[in-house]
């Protein structure tokens, strides 16, 4: 059985008689332990995918299950286990850590919910956020400080080590790199990767930027328009696309040029 | 780089010092030169000083701001200059496209009432004659139906279709010099193709010189031809783009070019990191 099964997943957004169809029809499986890309343009649904996945939304029409269970539509005290087993890193870690509680609080947020807790019984919250915090490079002392006393790397590590806190088996980044510079990038990266290495994790891993989910994902889908248009071996999608726009993503990645 | 600094030069930045209020200085001892039709590339990261380089060649740099050195364009000091000195050079002699298309182009305005500003403002205050530079100027950055375009109100274009439109203002004069800051970092992959295409091919015709910031080094790979590297308000590395994204020599120079060439490496290894490179206490 995949880890997670996603069958036939619309969401339409309507307001008045706008409708807009931000995702499509989709269906998707992921293995326990698979790194997945999901690539696509702005609009082409990748976040509202994640949305459902994560059961922070609930479908228009069609199901998500993960581990054998459902969770689409499911109300929110009966979600315990989806909500220990899957985190989220988001792009901005300014605005995705609260600046008015210090790193050990934020970190230790999602230990604190009752539902979390009746999964993965009482953990030490001060023990836990002093082995995530090690685990992402940042000193013990980080947890007395606040949000703004780090550099946008550094409190990415911070929204990384809070998702972690829980033992998750699933990590979605969602375009958790996007806003770093590039050093910082590599370095954000390469922890990520490790992290997902060392605890055997899932990552789904969201992003615009094709050359970033070519490094860090074996596997990618793509996605126009509320559709999956193409998956596969990431080397794939780069070297055959079998889709135009899958093809017309790939030549758009600049890529170094010299010029006379 | 080519040292260009004589009288024929387009810009010649010497000793620019830039600080705010009692700070320590962001920019430190800056020389730029750009000769007729050359572009430069500024590469650096965030906090770098690259944006405030360019904001203080366009003299839009807040009032608590203290500038030394001298800023030359076409032969003609810059520092010191009154504002409305510098608002006659701006969108004249020198244009600019920012990165983010919707904050530059007025909500309430069609898209080619405010190209025909900025011609009108500099140029010619005659209607008819502004509509038709208005026109061939959007011609010129690959709109296929001018009119419908100028007619067009910035809610009713795509965020590629603004940055064309900005494009198209920031070239209608013909200026010496044009200067983007991150021109495409908000669009997507496959517009910012397009864009890019547009900018190299309407540089060319015009003739400009392109000063072009950027934290995406194969961006500037693909539209400049020369590289400055900025690393805590200094340049620590000059050279062509060539020179430059293949043999670095300043040890941040080459990490940041390694960082950055996810092209070259296996799939799933560690990526390289600037203090693989250099030792930064930061």
């Amino acid at each position: 059985m995949s880890l997670y099964e996603v069958e036939n997943l619309t969401r339409v957004y309507s307001s008045g008689p706008r409708r807009v169809v931000a995702l499509d029809d989709v269906s998707l499986t992921v293995e326990r332990g698979q790194r997945l890309g999901i690539v696509g343009e702005s609009g082409s649904g990748k976040s509202t995918l994640i949305r459902l996945m994560a059961s922070l939304d609930r479908p228009t029409s069609g199901e998500v299950r993960f581990d054998g269970r459902v969770v689409s539509g499911v109300p929110e005290r009966r979600l315990g286990f989806l909500r220990a087993s899957v985190q989220l890193v988001l792009q901005d870690p300014r605005s995705s850590l609260n600046p008015r509680m210090n790193v050990g609080d934020i970190v230790a947020e999602p230990l604190r919910s009752p539902i979390i807790r009746r999964e993965r019984g009482d953990l030490d919250p001060r023990a836990r956020v002093a082995e995530v915090l090690d685990a992402v490079g940042l000193p013990v002392d980080a947890a007395r400080r606040y949000p703004h006393e780090f550099s946008g790397g550094q409190r990415q590590r911070i929204a990384i080590a809070r998702a972690l806190a829980p033992s998750p088996e699933v990590l979605i980044a969602d375009e958790a790199v996007s806003a770093l510079d590039v050093s910082v990038r590599a370095q954000v990266l390469n922890l990520l990767m490790g992290l997902v290495d060392e605890l055997g994790l899932t990552l789904l891993f969201v992003s615009h930027d094709l050359a970033v989910v070519r490094h860090v994902c074996p596997d990618a889908v793509v996605m126009q328009a509320g559709r999956i248009v193409e998956a596969g071996p990431t080397q794939r999608l780069f070297s055959e696309p079998e889709h135009p726009y899958t093809a017309r993503l790939v030549a758009a990645i600049p890529a170094f040029r010299a010029r006379p | 780089m080519t040292a260009t600094n004589g009288p024929g030069a387009t810009l010649a930045v010497r000793d620019l010092s830039i600080a705010f209020g009692r700070q320590k200085p962001v920019v430190r001892g800056l020389d730029l030169d750009l000769a007729p039709g050359q572009r430069l590339g500024i590469i650096g990261e965030s906090g770098s000083g690259k944006t405030v380089t360019a904001l203080a060649i366009m003299g839009l740099l807040p009032e608590n701001a203290r500038v030394s050195g001298s800023i030359r364009l076409d032969g003609r000091e810059l520092v010191g200059l009154s504002d409305r000195a510098l608002s006659r050079l701006r969108g004249d002699q020198m244009g600019m496209i920012f990165q983010e298309p919707m904050t530059a182009l007025d909500p309430t305005m069609t898209a080619g009432r405010q190209v025909a500003e900025v011609f009108r403002l500099h140029r010619d205050r005659d209607a008819g004659r502004a509509r038709a530079a208005v026109l061939e100027v959007l011609g010129a950055v690959g709109f296929d139906d001018p009119e419908r375009i100028a007619d067009s109100y910035p809610h009713q274009l795509s965020g590629g279709q603004r940055q064309r439109v900005v494009t198209a203002m920031a070239l209608v004069n013909r200026p010496d010099l044009v200067i983007c800051d991150e021109p495409t970092t908000a669009l997507d992959v496959t517009v910012q193709a397009t864009v890019l295409r547009v900018l190299d091919e309407v540089l060319d015709a015009v003739g400009a010189s392109c000063l072009f910031i950027s934290h995406d080094l194969a961006v500037v790979s693909q539209i400049c031809s020369d590289v400055v590297v900025m690393l805590d308000g200094e340049v620590v590395e000059r050279g062509t783009a060539d020179q430059v994204f293949n043999e670095p020599r300043h040890p941040y120079a080459a990490g940041l070019v390694a960082t950055a060439r996810l092209d070259l490496l296996e799939p799933g290894t560690r990526l390289p990191t600037v203090a693989d490179h250099v030792r930064r206490d930061r």
